[in-house]
């Protein structure tokens, strides 16, 4: 399946926020593992709502839920903020200390799975 | 049961302080007014960890709380590039201390100000920061701009208590007697609400701050047809209620700290602030996140002349972030020891930075089990400030507030004694064992 080329940007949404305190749970891995996608983007996918797309970056690579939404502008997917939207981020913080969180070129493609809780995803990062 | 009131939100930079709670047998079981669901949910409890843990053959077990202290003291006092990282989630006593550690350590102090307002506090150094107080804001704002911010998601209180929603004393009709506008690359439910939305190209942000200067400073003329993704009728649009406005506020976010120009942005910010202080009384402040990262810069600085990112390995306070920042440290394989406090750079830092954290010992403190658990080698859970024990924070607009104990706690400790007595075990082994 040809994936879409999209910029990508992460940040805050109200569950994510209220599960703040509980992100190792159900709860977070609900609502923090997912991408926000414009329906004509869903669209070239092939996707529907709640199934999983694989996006990609420079830097990395995760399996989220795609959702729909109207806000983004068709090419522009967003991610909660939190260890998925992380996985795709740069250590490179451009003399700035602040890496890029907002704005990274990524393509977005449809997948199979698996999408992996907190934990798995954390243990990627050892040995 | 009791009520109690005058609760102080120790959740986001809002630090909203008339909340009223009701006690039953030592527990919030009711938030009766003043949170939004994001605080109600932290008053209400969470998850937290039971008791001290070491990683021992992968696994975490649990010991002492004597035994965590000593084994955090260890790996601190034999680490020779340690990063004391987080400080926003807790008070300023606690920040005091930790400051005093890392410079006794020689190592490095970063707060979460690294991956949000970081560059923020760049640019303020750079060219200042017209501001104000949030009660100024509610009592006069006419005007009110949210820029690369979504308070309806982040800041779920702070249109209702301090800009659009709020009714102030020359403001008394709330909303009808105000004016907001809204500047983001999405839509947002934020932007809904907004009487004007500007909606930039990603990055485009610097650009359209550059527009608004130059048509406030009367040179409209040069503007092309489009800037950063927005038609210039709407710039003209944009500055025409600028000029009107008696009392302006410029809110910013993520969205301009986080994108392409990062400090650059808020510079531009800063001084398109300026500009529109020939036609009115306009301000500027950041939406900070934590409810105490502004009172960790506030502390680092009394303590040691910078805000953020301060490294000490010179025998003296060094400060330079790009080099002495978290993410940098730590995505250069550079830091041999981590003590993380009161913040998840687990869930906040990126996959690279968290490649090297995941390989160095580290310490957790921190109420509540979160991703960086999962990289910790002994996790010490404490009280949680505002609820459990109290403290001084600095709201987002720097003015000093004071968290309130809520419920009692017989077996948590605070952070501010924990990071004592971490403090008191490395004086010993380093007296024993030579160093400092």
């Amino acid at each position: 399946m040809e994936g879409i080329k999209a910029i990508l940007i992460s940040g805050r949404t109200m569950i994510q926020g209220q599960n703040l305190d509980s992100k190792l749970s159900e709860d977070f891995n609900e609502v923090a593992v997912v991408c926000e996608l414009h329906v004509q983007d869903m669209a070239s996918l092939g996707v529907a709502p709640g199934e999983p797309v694989k996006v990609t970056t420079a830097f990395g690579s995760v399996v989220v839920k795609a959702k729909q939404d109207e806000g983004n502008p068709v090419g522009m997917v967003f991610i909660p903020m939190g260890p998925w939207a992380n996985a795709l981020v740069s250590g490179n913080t451009h003399g700035a200390g602040m890496p890029s969180y907002k704005g990274i070129a990524a393509t977005v493609e449809k997948t199979t799975g698996p999408v992996l809780s907190v934990k798995e995803l954390m243990r990627t990062y050892m040995g | 049961m009791a009520e109690v009131t005058d609760v102080v939100c120790s959740l986001c930079g809002c630090v909203c302080d008339d909340i009223v709670v009701e006690v039953e047998n030592n527990a919030v079981t009711k938030v009766k007014r003043g949170a939004c669901s994001v605080g109600k949910a932290k008053l209400l409890g969470h998850h937290r960890i039971k008791a001290p843990m070491m990683r021992v053959n992968g696994e975490l077990k649990e010991i002492s709380y004597d035994d965590a202290i000593k084994k955090a003291a260890e790996i601190l006092a034999h680490a020779r590039r340690p990063l004391l990282y987080g400080w926003s989630s807790t008070v300023c006593e606690a920040d005091r201390v930790g400051v005093e550690l890392a410079e006794y350590l020689g190592g490095v102090v970063d707060n979460t100000a690294t991956v949000c307002h970081g560059p923020s506090v760049l640019a303020i150094q750079d060219v200042g920061l017209p501001s104000c107080t949030l009660g100024q804001i509610k009592n006069r704002a006419d005007i009110i701009i949210y820029w690369g911010s979504n308070p309806t998601a982040a800041h779920a209180n702070h249109m209702k208590r301090y800009s659009y929603i709020s009714k102030g004393f020359w403001t008394a009709e709330g909303k009808k007697d105000k004016k907001m506008v809204v500047v983001d690359v999405r839509e947002t439910k934020t932007s809904k609400m907004a009487d004007v939305f500007v909606q930039v190209k990603p990055g485009g942000d610097y650009p359209v701050f550059s527009a608004l200067r130059a048509i406030l400073r009367g040179q409209a003329e040069i503007i092309p047809d489009e800037v950063g993704g927005v038609p210039k009728a709407k710039l003209l649009e944009v500055a025409e209620m600028m000029k009107k406005a008696k009392f302006g506020i410029i809110f910013f976010g993520m969205g301009v700290t986080h994108s392409r120009g990062r400090q650059n942005n808020i510079v531009n910010a800063i001084q398109l602030t300026r500009a529109a202080h020939l036609y009115g009384k306009w301000s500027i402040m950041p939406m900070r996140g934590h409810y105490n990262v502004t009172g960790f810069n506030q502390v680092c600085t009394w303590q040691t002349g910078f805000p953020y990112s301060v490294d000490f390995s010179r025998g003296y306070a060094w400060y330079n972030p790009g080099e002495t920042s978290s993410t940098d440290l730590l995505a250069r394989g550079e830091a041999d020891a981590a003590l993380i406090i009161a913040s998840d750079p687990g869930a906040h830092f990126p996959g690279e930075a968290l490649r090297h954290l995941a390989k160095i010992p580290t310490v957790m403190i921190d109420p509540f089990p979160n991703p960086t658990m999962e990289f910790a080698d002994v996790v010490i859970p404490v009280a949680i400030s505002g609820i459990e024990c109290e403290g001084g924070v600095y709201r987002m607009d720097n003015v000093p507030l004071r968290l309130r104990k809520v419920i009692d706690t017989d077996y948590y400790i605070p952070d501010e004694k924990i990071v004592e007595r971490i403090f008191d075990e490395v004086r010993a082994i380093k007296a024993k064992e030579g160093g400092v």
